[in-house]
C-alpha cells in the first residue's frame, strides 16, 4: 500500500489534546438515539465535576452581579445544560474551533477561557475578551479556537460552516463545533448552511441544544418536526439525540462525532436533550413552564449531581473532598467577580478604536 | 413574404455585438430552431436559432463583423418561390423575427484568461464613454503604457493577480467557476486556480455570506461575488452583523478580510427588484469600505486594495460599465489605495460630485455646462466610506458650488450625506444651496420610457449646475 505524504498541518494541531474516548465507529447515515456512554475514569469524573461545577459557579455569580447591577442588557445564564460543554470540549485538539450563540459562558469557560477576563466582560471593563467592547453576547478567543459569542440567532451556523470550510481549504485537520439551539434550528441558513456542509463535506459538528424553549416557545409550538437529530436527514447529514444532561454520553457522542468529521466524511448532527433551569435571560420569569417540570429536572436529572453521586458511590471522592473542589472554584469565582467589579472601564479613546483593522 | 433575421438582443444591457460566424450558407433550407449562426457578446458567444422555415435567401451581415447593432438585418429567410430580391425592403414587422434573448441557448464561452473575448461596447449610456481628462494614475511613472482594458477585464485581472500573489485569496460565489460568472468577470479564474480556489456555491446567499465571514475570522480572504447586490439583501444581516461589527465587538481579536463584490444598481429593463442602488445602505456602517469604481484603472487598483485590505470591502460594480474600456497602466502591481477621491475633469464655476456610473452624467453633463461658458470641476469619489470629503471641500472652497449626482434614491442618500458635511464643514464658502441629481423615488419601472425617467440624466446634471451657478 503505496501512504501519500501527510500534507503538513498546522504545528500546534499535531497530537491530539486528549486520548479518543469512545469507539469511533462510523454510525449509520440516520438519525438514531444512543444510550452509549464513555466509561469514565476517577481522574475523568473528577475533571467533569470540577469543569461543570466551574461553570455552574461562575454562571450563579454573573446572576448575583447582574442583580446588583454590575451586568447590563441581555444576559443568558447556561445552568442546567454544563454537560453539553465539557463533553463536547473532551472531543477536541488545539487548532479545533468553537462557536454559539448568545447564551455562550459555558462554552467560553470549557474552551479554558479565563472567568476573569469573561466576567469583566459581562461588566464591561477593559480587563474582559473584547475590551468591555462586546459584552455577555459577544467574546472571542482565537487563542482558545472560540470564536464567539454571536447575538443573531441562527448567523453563528453558516459562520460555524464557513470555519470548517477554512479547515477544508487548509487541509488542518481541525473541525469546527458550531452550537445552536432549538430556537435558531428553525432559521434558514441553518439549512443553507447544512447543505453546503454535506456538499462540501466539511469537518463540522452541529450541535443543537434542545433546551425546550425558544425564549418562551416551548419546542412542539415551535418546530413541524421535533426531533433535531433529523433535520439534517433532507442533506444526508448523520444525527443522533443524546442526553445532553449525561456527561458521560455527550463525550461519547462527541467523540463520535468529531472522528467522523475529522476524518474527512463530512458534518454530523447531535442533538443535544438538555435543560436551562434559569429563564431564558435575566429578565425572563419563566412563567410558560411550572416550577414542578423545573424541579424535577434538577433533582433528576442534574449533570452536575449524576457525577457527583458517581464519585460518592464508587467512593472515588469523599464529601470533604468535593467540597474542598466547591470552595476552591467558589473562591476562584469570587475572585473573578472582585477583578470584574473592580476592572476600570474602557478607556474612553477605546469608543473609536477596532472599528477597522 | 421574405423574413428578415435581425440581430438580436442577448442580455438587458446588449446594444451590440459580433457576428462570429455563420452556420448556414445562402441557399440552405433552415427550420424553426435550426442554428443558423454565432454571435458574440461580451459575456459570451450565443447560437442564433431560426423562428421561421424556409431558404437562408441572402446574408446581409458577413461573419466577422464587429459590433453589429441590435436589430440590424443580418439575413433574409425566403418562403417557398420567394426570391432575395423581395427583401430589399424592410418589412415593419420585420423585428418580430428576431429570436428573443431568452430561448437563445447559452454557450458558455470557451475563452479563457490569456484569451479574453473581444472587448465590446454594448451600451449606449456608455457607448462613447466620457473619459476623466485627469488620468487618475498620479503615482503612475512617467512613461508607463497604458491598454485599453474594459472593466470586466480589469476586474478579473485584478483577482488573477492577488489570487496568485496570495494563496488565501480565493473567490465563491453564484456561477463562477464552471459558467465562468454570470457576468464574465471571473472568466479564466477556474481553469488556472482550479476548483479549491474558485467555488461555486449554491443560490444561497444568506449561507454563503456566512461561510465567507466565518472562513475570514480564521484568515483567509474571501472574494464574495454576488450576482448582483440585489441578492446581498439576503445576506446583509452577515455583511453587517457578522462582518463589519467583530472586530469592534472582539475588542479587534476577529477581523474579516472580505471583499463582497458584484454589480450594484439599475442594469437596464429588469425592474424594481433588480435594479437598486445599495451604495447609501452600506455607506451608513461603521466597520465596512464601500469603494465603487468607474474607470476600468480604478476598478483594478481599487480591487487589488480592497483584496489586501484586512478589512469588509462592500465593492460595488455596474453592469453597464463591465464593457465600458479605458486606459489601464500596463503594470506588474497597479493599486489605487481606498479613500482617496480624485479630480476627473478640472474648472472653476461648479463642482460635482459622483462616481461610478454618475460619473458618466456628471462628465456628460460637464460637457454640456462648458458650451455654455460653465466650467464644472468633477470629482469622482471612488470610495464612498470612508469618504473623502477633503477633496469635496477644497474643490468647493475654489467653485462655491457643488452638486451631487448619483443613481441611487435621494432621502438618506450619499448626496444628502455630502451635502450634511459640506454645510457643516464648508458653509461659509458656499454660495448657493448644494443640489442633489439622484434616481427618482419610486421602485425602478419596467416600460422604457419610464425607466428612463425614473434614472437621472445629463439634462438633470445640466439643469441642476446652471441652477447653483444662476446661469
Amino acid at each position: 500500500m503505496v501512504v501519500a505524504a501527510k500534507k503538513p498541518a498546522v504545528a500546534k494541531a499535531a497530537t491530539p489534546k486528549a486520548p479518543v474516548k469512545a469507539a469511533a465507529k462510523s454510525p449509520a447515515r440516520r438519525s438514531e438515539k444512543t444510550g452509549a456512554v464513555a466509561e469514565f475514569s476517577k481522574e475523568e469524573e473528577l475533571d467533569a465535576y470540577r469543569k461543570m461545577l466551574e461553570i455552574r459557579r461562575f454562571e450563579e455569580k454573573a446572576g448575583q452581579l447582574y442583580g446588583m447591577g454590575l451586568i447590563g442588557g441581555f444576559c443568558h445564564l447556561y445552568i442546567g445544560q454544563e454537560a453539553v460543554v465539557v463533553g463536547m470540549q473532551a472531543a477536541l485538539r488545539e487548532g479545533d474551533q468553537v462557536i454559539t450563540g448568545y447564551r455562550d459562558h459555558g462554552h467560553m469557560l470549557a474552551t479554558g477561557m479565563d472567568p476573569k477576563g469573561v466576567m469583566a466582560e459581562l461588566t464591561g471593563r477593559r480587563g474582559g475578551y473584547s475590551k468591555g467592547k462586546g459584552g455577555s453576547m459577544h467574546m472571542f478567543s482565537t487563542e482558545k479556537g472560540f470564536y464567539g459569542g454571536h447575538g443573531i440567532v441562527g448567523a453563528q451556523v453558516s459562520l460555524g460552516t464557513g470555519l470548517a470550510f477554512a479547515n477544508r481549504y487548509r487541509d488542518n485537520g481541525n473541525v469546527s463545533l458550531t452550537y445552536f439551539g432549538d430556537g435558531a434550528a428553525n432559521q434558514g441558513q441553518v439549512y443553507e448552511s447544512f447543505n453546503m456542509a454535506e456538499l462540501w463535506k466539511l469537518p463540522v459538528v452541529f450541535i443543537i441544544e434542545n433546551n425546550k424553549y425558544a425564549m418562551g416557545t416551548a419546542v412542539n409550538r415551535a418546530s413541524a418536526q421535533t426531533d433535531f437529530s433529523k433535520r439534517g436527514a433532507s442533506f444526508n447529514i448523520p444525527g443522533e439525540q443524546v442526553d445532553g444532561m449525561d456527561v458521560r454520553a455527550v463525550t461519547a457522542a462527541g467523540a463520535r462525532a468529531v472522528e467522523f468529521a475529522r476524518s474527512g466524511k463530512g458534518p454530523y448532527i447531535l442533538e443535544m436533550l438538555t435543560y436551562r433551569y434559569r429563564g431564558h435571560s435575566m429578565s425572563d420569569p419563566a412563567k410558560y413552564r411550572s416550577k414542578e417540570e423545573v424541579q424535577k429536572m434538577r433533582t433528576e436529572h442534574d449533570p452536575i449531581e449524576q457525577v457527583r453521586a458517581r464519585l460518592l458511590e464508587k467512593k472515588w471522592a469523599s464529601e470533604d473532598e468535593l467540597k474542598a473542589i466547591d470552595a476552591e472554584i467558589r473562591d476562584r469565582m469570587n475572585a473573578a467577580a472582585d477583578f470584574a467589579s473592580a476592572d476600570p472601564e474602557p478607556d474612553v479613546a477605546e469608543l473609536y478604536t477596532d472599528v477597522l483593522r | 413574404m421574405p423574413t428578415e433575421v435581425l440581430m438580436p438582443a442577448l442580455s438587458p444591457t446588449m446594444e451590440k455585438g459580433n457576428l462570429a460566424k455563420w452556420l448556414k450558407k445562402e441557399g440552405d433550407q433552415v427550420k424553426s430552431g435550426d442554428v443558423i449562426a454565432e454571435i458574440e457578446t461580451d459575456k459570451a458567444t450565443m447560437e442564433v436559432e431560426a423562428i421561421d422555415e424556409g431558404t437562408l435567401g441572402k446574408i446581409l451581415v458577413p461573419e466577422g463583423t464587429q459590433d453589429v447593432a441590435v436589430n440590424t438585418p443580418i439575413a433574409v429567410i425566403l418562403a417557398d418561390g420567394e426570391d432575395a430580391s423581395a427583401a430589399a425592403a424592410p418589412s415593419p414587422k420585420a423585428a418580430e423575427s428576431a429570436p428573443p434573448a431568452a430561448a437563445a441557448p447559452v454557450e458558455p464561452s470557451p475563452v479563457t484568461a490569456s484569451a479574453p473575448a473581444t472587448p465590446a461596447v454594448i451600451n449606449s449610456a456608455v457607448a462613447n464613454p466620457p473619459q476623466p481628462e485627469v488620468m487618475p494614475e498620479a503615482d503612475v511613472p512617467e512613461g508607463t503604457e497604458f491598454v485599453n482594458q474594459t472593466m470586466r477585464e480589469a476586474l478579473r485581472d485584478a483577482m488573477a493577480e492577488e489570487m496568485r500573489r496570495d494563496g488565501d485569496v480565493f473567490v465563491m460565489g453564484e456561477e463562477v467557476a464552471e459558467y465562468q460568472g454570470a457576468y464574465k468577470i471571473t472568466q479564466g479564474l477556474l481553469q488556472e486556480f482550479g476548483a479549491r480556489r474558485v467555488i461555486d456555491t449554491p443560490i444561497t446567499e444568506h449561507g454563503f455570506a456566512g461561510v465567507g465571514v466565518g472562513a475570514a475570522f480564521t484568515g483567509l480572504k474571501p472574494i464574495v461575488e454576488f450576482m448582483t447586490f440585489n441578492f446581498a439583501m439576503q445576506a446583509i444581516d452577515q455583511i453587517i452583523n457578522s462582518a463589519a461589527k467583530t472586530l469592534y465587538m472582539s475588542g479587534g481579536q476577529v477581523h474579516s478580510s472580505i471583499v463582497f463584490r458584484g454589480p450594484n444598481g439599475a442594469a437596464a429593463r429588469v425592474a424594481a427588484q433588480h435594479s437598486q442602488d445599495f451604495t447609501a445602505w452600506y455607506s451608513h456602517i461603521p466597520g465596512l469600505k464601500v469603494v465603487a469604481p468607474y474607470t476600468a484603472a480604478d476598478a483594478k487598483g481599487l480591487l487589488k486594495s480592497a483584496i489586501r485590505d484586512p478589512n469588509p470591502i462592500i465593492f460595488l460594480e455596474n453592469e453597464i460599465l463591465y464593457g465600458h474600456a479605458s486606459p489601464v497602466p500596463k503594470l506588474d502591481d497597479y493599486t489605487v489605495p481606498i479613500g482617496k477621491a480624485k479630480i476627473a475633469r478640472p474648472g472653476k464655476d461648479v463642482t460635482i460630485v459622483a462616481w461610478s456610473i454618475g460619473m458618466n452624467y456628471a462628465l456628460k453633463g460637464a460637457e454640456e455646462l462648458a458650451k455654455l461658458g460653465i466650467e464644472a470641476e468633477v470629482i469622482d469619489l471612488r470610495t464612498i466610506r470612508p469618504l473623502d470629503i477633503e477633496t469635496v471641500i477644497a474643490s468647493v472652497k475654489k467653485t462655491g458650488r457643488a452638486v451631487t449626482v448619483e443613481e441611487g434614491w435621494s432621502q438618506s442618500g450619499v448626496g444628502a450625506e455630502i451635502v450634511a458635511q459640506l454645510v457643516e464643514k464648508a458653509f461659509d464658502y458656499l454660495d448657493a444651496p448644494v443640489l442633489r441629481v439622484t434616481g427618482k423615488d419610486v421602485p425602478m419601472p419596467y416600460a422604457a420610457n419610464l425607466e428612463k425617467l425614473a434614472l437621472p440624466s445629463v439634462q438633470d446634471v445640466v439643469d441642476a449646475a446652471r441652477a447653483v451657478t444662476y446661469r
